[in-house]
């Protein structure tokens, strides 16, 4: 029995690892803009646009 | 290619803009453009190779071409830049500003690439749906007045308020709701994990240390979610008994504490499993619908003053010089320079130039007012023409426009008067549960005391409005984004249930009914060549009738002559004598030298006026009337349901069309002030609910009043007074559907409540024979929560669909 409490232990912590993990993202400002990231990752490097320019 | 495609067309589409050119005479390369300054864009980004930017989306630019000139200079004053700033260690500063002009993705692109265009510039990110732009640069390179003004030659107009940087709170309340559904989820899912053994009756096979382990283990959980995730409900119900209420929250709060306080003791006594899962979801749901309506246009501002639509510098002329000087700083007797389509900050007396001042933003008035020196000048117009020189004779706050907020309607907190249905459903409600529990509790007092609790608690517990509080937020939720998806934006979710209520609506003329800007004036007949445009400008020049106005200023590009004989017959038309030629302009009859002739006629929303000159006849100018496309259907579907007002601020030179409108001639009133307009509706509260469409600073007044407000906007992102809702006008015709919609939706909202009462009274029928135990109600809870929440949300976007709102 005393190995589903220590399981149980741990599963409750990483849950809690998440929990924290979801406060600092709020709290960093990830939910401020969900829109303008998913613009900003289709643009392409500038570095590739050099070297197709030159 | 696509550009190519398009010329072949026939028709040039301006490279930059998207705009159509007149012709190829702008070009550079194999592109065009419609005018110089949408060039000057192109080679500055060429210059800097951010050509990328017409790769991302179509035509995306900004034409500068109507930009007004505002001048940057007041940035480098050291106030103003500390309160615009925010962070500065004197080596990098960081600021944000609010640019609405940006609209797409290539906007974001060229935005975020700004260090290329200035080298002082580190870093800039741009927030979307906020229209705002942060960025960090160095101090010593660059300033905000460089960035300003370079942002506002690439179109970009930065908005700079004060008022802007007054904005973080309710940011900051959406991140506390986030944390709290962030921890009540995390509750949630644990203890719905934990209480699985129980779920399946697997407790009994199980060590009854284990089962303790776990009890105590979900207790410890729910302490975060009773203490903290669910405390906004409790802080609202209690503010709501103070003010002698009882909220929707009140019942919720009751609820969440008899679970939360039952579950306690059924762990501590080890009689039972609690309800910790049921409560835990409860709570999550409910912080999730929060979630889900409290979607707001953060890039527009419906609390607008008038210092909003001021300038927020002024060019003072101090001992012969020309400085700028914040606004706030402006005090009697300064002598300040007013240009071309600025606004008149204070009232005060022209000193020097010629009057020409367009108070139709104020005043709904549509023709300039000619001022000459020594007259006073009241605040809120835009002088038209030459640079005029004044002297400041009252504070700003102190003139006749500003006086408009000193009126109570603007210190009232809320002006509505209309309580909100789901709280005047939850007081009944609350009430008939706490009889029906107590009732039940009494029953069976008579066989034991622990049942009685037992019952009492079960019945609370099960009557939670779960299912009721989540139909609200997430139908008027789904209504507000299709409003949104409408071009109708509203400033929170209250407002669509006063639509429902709203028995009158009140219309703006100027800018409201009609389009802001200029009618199109088209001339058939004979081809008339620059010199008899000339003439006809000349006679148009002396009438102030609107008709001469709008030919006036069709010809704006032409010079004028001096007339002499001018003679205007009252609706016939004009006549005059300009360099030896007899011009005569209005009815066929009058133009033809009739003496007998008929008033100027107007079909359908045109009016035509006949030209002869030298009793040549020529041809005639049909005049569109600037209102609004659609108008007349719009009106007459609105007229079978409610009552029907126009306020204008203009004579009643058109009353004669509208009243073919609006078929209720004593509701037209013209020549309105702001004031006239506040106490007309004050007036019609009486009896009535109203919705007033307007527009300018002359409605502002009458927009708060009035129970729902919604000011229409060509560009929402442009300014507008304080208002419940923004309407593109773009979708004005479709002012109808949207109250036809927003009474639906309140329908909605009783349908998923009978639907909810339905599954109470099941689950009362449950606990009031004592037989509610933890598995029925981590059932009943989700699937009734649920199952309402998905009923509204199918059910607004399919009326949605029925009503033409897409």
């Amino acid at each position: 029995m005393s190995v589903i409490v220590v399981l149980i232990g741990i599963s409750v912590l990483v849950a809690g690892g998440f929990l924290i993990a979801f406060l600092w993202a709020v709290r960093s400002g990830q939910f401020d803009d969900k829109y303008t990231p998913s613009v900003r990752m289709l643009f392409d490097d500038d570095k590739k646009d050099e070297t197709k320019s030159s | 290619m696509q550009e190519d495609k398009r010329i072949n067309k026939e028709e040039i589409i301006c490279y930059h803009c998207g705009d159509i050119c007149r012709d190829k005479s702008i070009g550079k390369e194999d592109k065009y453009f419609c005018c110089t300054s949408c060039k000057l864009v192109y080679e500055i980004l060429e210059e800097n190779s951010l050509c990328k930017y017409y790769s991302i989306d179509e035509n995306p630019g900004i034409s500068p071409k109507v930009r007004s000139e505002i001048k940057y200079e007041y940035l480098d004053d050291l106030q103003i830049k500390k309160q615009l700033l925010d962070f500065s260690d004197g080596n990098t500063a960081m600021a944000t500003f609010l640019i609405p002009q940006m609209h797409c993705s290539s906007c974001i692109w060229l935005l975020e690439n700004l260090y290329k265009l200035d080298d002082g510039v580190t870093h800039s990110r741009v927030n979307f749906p906020e229209k705002k732009l942060t960025f960090k640069y160095l101090e010593s390179k660059t300033s905000l007045r460089k960035i300003s003004e370079l942002l506002d030659s690439l179109g970009y107009e930065p908005l700079i308020n004060l008022d802007a940087a007054e904005k973080k709170s309710r940011s900051s309340h959406l991140k506390k709701l986030y944390y709290k559904v962030g921890v009540a989820g995390f509750a949630f899912g644990n203890i719905m994990l934990l209480s699985l053994p129980e779920y399946f009756g697997l407790e009994k096979l199980t060590d009854p240390e284990f089962h303790k382990f776990f009890g105590y283990l979900n207790l410890i959980l729910a302490l975060p979610v009773f203490f903290y995730s669910s405390s906004e409900y409790y802080i609202s119900a209690f503010k709501g008994l103070r003010n002698k209420l009882i909220n929707i929250d009140f019942p919720l709060f009751l609820g969440i504490f008899v679970v939360f306080a039952r579950s306690v003791y059924e762990i501590l006594a080890q009689t039972g499993a609690g309800y910790m899962d049921s409560m835990t979801g409860l709570v999550f749901f409910l912080l999730a619908g929060k979630i889900f309506q409290s979607k707001t246009y953060d890039s527009m501002n419906f609390e607008r003053s008038y210092k909003s639509f001021f300038p927020f510098s002024v060019t003072v002329i101090k001992s012969g010089k020309e400085t700028t000087i914040p606004l706030a700083s402006l005090k009697r007797g300064d002598r300040i320079v007013v240009r071309n389509n600025e606004l008149i900050p204070a009232d005060s007396i022209l000193f020097g130039g010629d009057g020409n001042i367009d108070y139709s933003f104020v005043t709904g008035e549509s023709l300039p007012v000619q001022k000459v020196l020594g007259e006073i000048i009241s605040a809120g117009g835009r002088q038209k023409g030459s640079a005029i020189e004044l002297e400041v004779l009252n504070d700003v706050s102190q003139s006749y426009l500003t006086q408009l907020w000193n009126n109570d309607v603007f210190t009232k907190e809320d002006t509505s008067r209309l309580q909100s249905f789901s709280n005047s459903i939850s007081k009944y409600f609350t009430v008939a549960v706490l009889m029906l529990a107590t009732g039940a509790a009494a029953y069976w007092m008579q066989y034991s005391l622990s049942t009685a609790v037992n019952v009492f608690t079960a019945v609370l517990i099960v009557a939670c409005p779960c299912a009721l509080a989540l139909a609200l937020p997430f139908t008027y939720g789904n209504v507000m984004r299709i409003f949104g998806r409408n071009k109708f934006y509203i400033k929170n979710v209250s407002v669509i249930e006063k639509l429902s209520n709203i028995s009158a609506v009140v219309f703006d003329k100027t800018g409201t009914l009609t389009q802001s800007g200029k009618s199109e004036v088209l001339f058939s007949g004979r081809t008339l060549n620059d010199y008899e445009l000339i003439l006809v400008k000349s006679v148009a020049k002396n009438s102030t009738h609107p008709l001469s106005r709008k030919i006036y200023e069709h010809l704006r590009e032409f010079e004028t002559l001096e007339v002499n004989n001018f003679e205007e017959f009252t609706g016939k038309g004009i006549s005059g004598e300009a360099d030896g030629n007899k011009i005569l302009l209005g009815s066929e009859l009058f133009a033809s030298g009739n003496p007998n002739a008929g008033k100027i006629r107007i079909f359908g929303k045109s009016s035509r006026v006949y030209l002869s000159i030298n009793g040549e006849f020529l041809g005639k100018f049909e005049i569109t009337n600037s209102y609004r496309e659609g108008l007349t259907e719009a009106i007459s579907r609105l007229e079978n349901n409610y009552g029907l007002h126009l306020l204008s601020g203009d004579n009643n030179n058109e009353a004669a069309y509208l009243e073919k409108i609006f078929k209720q001639p004593h509701h037209l009133r013209f020549g309105q002030s702001p004031e006239d307009k506040l106490d007309y509706i004050k007036g019609i509260q009486f009896s009535q609910s109203v919705l007033m469409i307007g527009d300018g600073l002359n409605d502002a007044g009458a927009l708060k009043q009035s129970d729902v407000g919604i000011s229409v906007s060509d560009d929402v992102s442009n300014f507008s007074p304080a208002c419940d809702g923004i309407l593109e006008s773009g979708s004005f015709t479709k002012i109808p559907d949207i109250l036809n919609f927003s009474r639906l939706s309140v329908k909605v909202i009783i349908t998923s409540f009978s639907i909810s009462f339905l599954y109470n009274i099941a689950a009362l029928f449950i606990a009031v024979e004592g037989m509610l135990t933890p598995i029925v109600a981590a059932i009943l809870m989700p699937v009734s929560s649920i199952s309402v929440v998905v009923f509204s949300v199918i059910a607004t976007n399919f009326l949605a669909k029925r009503k033409n709102l897409n």
